[in-house]
């Protein structure tokens, strides 16, 4: 199934190309919950590969399994057949190489912004002094416009707030993979905009290869290099690949005013209709 | 953030949130919906703490007189007319002899409190004048390696107070060091979740009264050989036990049902178990852990009289035990007495351990 990475011209690929060594391999890949009425088999033959500093999205529908394979990925959840791996090494088990942004933003409520981020970064360097390991937390919050707000309580800040505090964390680990699971499918849509923005501002930067789940078909298209379908379950694969061939750094605006925009856009909701 | 510290952050943060009220009456700073709250908040406990006060005084007095007129009613079927006559002049004066033993008034209460106020000064002064006359000998002796002549006489009231919060602050610590790290390690593994689940059900409600037998038992083996009072440590090691339950199963809970959310973090980022317990699972476990201290120093509390009377340990238990034997003109108003010092000490240590979990947790509780 090497052929999944479809050799597509990428002549209208203007920005920064993606290299081509392959990051996260997922192979052969099955999921199987055991329930009272007998198993369940989520995920089967499910195969994808994602290469360096790529950033894919996930579209399908509820319930196929897609925060279970992210999960897997993660390390959260366990492998029942197949393998995944990164730079060519089997994951075992959760590990910062593969930082997770969840849904609900997961801080810590009782430390403040600046603490949730030391939490991680205190446990990847722990070799720097703290001043650096200061540094390093305060240089990514003030990337996610919270310069405000080192010192506020979590529990004190507003949800879109609080998941610019989970963007800050994810990076500030400087992990491999960035996973993420619909984080903005909490947020008002005015928000949610905002939040892409900062996202793909502070990842054109560092070029982390992303992994993203979202239920927003706009979404999918303004992130992605490619859009990945996921068939419905039960034993859900991947489904179709779409290439979105816009050149980065992207505008929204540029991206509305571009004539694909429309054929894309079409392309995944089709998918998503059958 | 600076946040400036009023009077109402303080009293609406210690759960008392009446007072700023008061405070706002008297600063005349109060529209119409303060007026509102000032009624519900001030006002009614203070019509229904003089509802009370009146229902007591007047049951109080139904049962004075039933029990008067059973007295003289069987001095005149027993002795005659003279007889009851003698009674009814007896009661009327309010000789000791013939008084009626029953529900004293809150006026006898009051009067029962104020003497044992002045019965603590005497004493206290009688015990200063004691140290000061005792000072020289003593010095003389400690120089010679004798010990101290210490003070034997009679605790006052406010002394078996000061008795009582000890035992019951030690008792305290006791039940929060076993507590809380058994309940973190159970909370944390299944495995001694089951191995120690029998043993929570079967002892968490053994009586008060059981367990100081028990640590009787245990205790008076262990210092046989000391002369030493053991009664304080008997009282403060049974009190321990009996209240440390709440705290040990809901830190248990606290820690076992950990937001999966947090968990997972911490399993991303990789953290040690040293910081997974003290950075996320004890922090989340907090709030639990507060109600179940709160509620272990008010099982303490309530259980301490019982077991100081069992004891014989000089705190309120013992003096409540000892008017009672003791049946003197003002015993049962002694007894009422202690039992409002129990109940506002009791509301106290409850107010307080509702100040420090606001301070210490995110989880903000508001106090009734
Ligand atoms: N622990 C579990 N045990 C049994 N079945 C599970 C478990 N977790 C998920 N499932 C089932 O597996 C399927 C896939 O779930 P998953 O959460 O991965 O879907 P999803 O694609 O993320 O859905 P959504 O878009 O709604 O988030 C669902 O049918 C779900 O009911
Ligand atoms: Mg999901």
């Amino acid at each position: 199934m090497s052929s999944i990475i479809k050799e597509t011209s990428r002549a209208t690929h203007n920005g920064v190309f993606p290299s081509n060594e392959v990051m996260l391999d997922l192979k052969q890949l099955k999921k199987v919950y055991p329930t009272p009425k007998g198993d369940y088999v989520v995920l089967e033959d499910l195969n994808l590969q994602i290469r360096k500093e790529e950033f894919v999205t996930i579209i399908g529908h509820s319930g196929c399994g897609k925060t279970t394979m992210l999960s897997m990925i993660a390390g959260l959840n366990e492998i029942s057949g197949g393998h995944i791996s990164v730079l060519g090494k089997h994951i075992k088990g959760p590990g910062p190489d593969r930082g997770v942004i969840f849904q609900a933003p997961s801080l810590m409520p009782w430390m403040t912004s600046l603490q949730n981020v030391l939490l991680g970064v205190n446990q990847v360097f722990p070799d720097a002094t703290k001043a650096q390991r200061n540094d390093i937390a305060k240089y990514y919050l003030q990337k996610v416009g919270l310069e405000d707000a080192f010192n506020k309580k979590a529990s004190d800040l507003s949800q879109g707030m609080q998941q610019r505090v989970g963007i800050a964390r994810a990076f500030a680990i400087k992990p491999k993979v960035l996973l993420l699971d619909e984080p903005f499918g909490m947020l008002d849509s005015l928000t949610r905009g905002e939040l892409q923005d900062t996202l793909i501002e502070i990842w054109n930067k560092e070029k982390i290869t992303a992994v993203m789940i979202t239920h927003d078909v706009d979404e999918a298209i303004f992130l992605a290099d490619r859009v990945v379908m996921m068939t419905s379950g039960p034993k859900a694969k991947i489904g179709d690949i779409l290439d979105i061939n816009f050149e980065r750094p992207r505008t929204r605006k540029a991206v509305l005013e571009n004539d694909n925009y429309y054929e894309y856009r079409k392309h995944l909701i089709d998918f998503l209709e059958h | 953030m600076k946040q400036s510290i009023t009077l109402g952050k303080v009293t609406k943060f210690m759960g008392l949130g009446f007072l700023s009220t008061l405070k706002d009456l008297f600063t005349g700073k109060l529209g119409k919906e303060d007026f509102k709250n000032f009624l519900r908040k001030a006002v009614v406990p203070l019509a229904s703490i003089l509802l009370f006060i009146g229902l007591w005084h007047a049951g109080a007095k139904a049962l004075y007189n039933r029990e008067a007129n059973f007295k003289i009613e069987k001095a005149l079927t027993d002795q005659g007319e003279t007889a009851a006559e003698a009674m009814r002049a007896c009661i009327a004066s309010g000789d000791v002899s013939c008084k009626p033993n029953t529900l004293p008034s809150p006026g006898q209460v009051w009067d029962s409190y104020k003497s044992l106020l002045r019965d603590h000064n005497i004493i206290s002064a009688d015990k200063a004048a004691f140290i000061q006359k005792t000072a020289a000998l003593n010095a003389k002796r400690i120089a010679a390696g004798k010990a101290a002549i210490t003070y034997t006489g009679r605790p006052s009231f406010i002394d078996q107070i000061i008795m009582s919060l000890k035992t019951v602050f030690a008792g305290f610590l006791l039940a929060l060091v076993i507590a809380i790290p058994l309940g973190i390690f159970i909370g944390l593994s299944p495995t001694l979740k089951s191995a120690f689940n029998w043993f929570i059900q079967i002892f968490k409600p053994v009586s008060p009264v059981v367990w100081y037998l028990l640590v009787f038992m245990i205790v008076k083996t262990i210092l046989i050989d000391s002369n030493d009072d053991s009664s304080f440590i008997i009282s403060f090691i049974s009190v321990g036990l009996c209240s440390m339950w709440a705290t040990l199963v809901n830190t248990a809970m606290g820690v076992s049902s950990v937001d999966k959310d947090y968990i997972n973090v911490a399993k991303v980022l990789k953290l040690g178990p040293f910081q997974k317990v003290f950075k996320v699972i004890l922090p989340s476990s907090l709030p639990l852990i507060f109600t179940g201290l709160k509620i272990t120093l008010s099982v303490a509390w309530m259980v301490l009289i019982a077991i100081e009377l069992l004891a014989q340990s000089p705190g309120l238990g013992l003096f409540v035990w000892e008017e009672f034997q003791n049946g003197a003109n003002d015993s049962n108003s002694k007894i009422i007495v202690a039992m409002f010092v129990i109940g506002i000490i009791g509301f106290l240590l409850d107010r307080i351990m509702l100040t420090i979990q606001n301070a210490v947790s995110f989880d903000k509780n508001e106090g009734i």
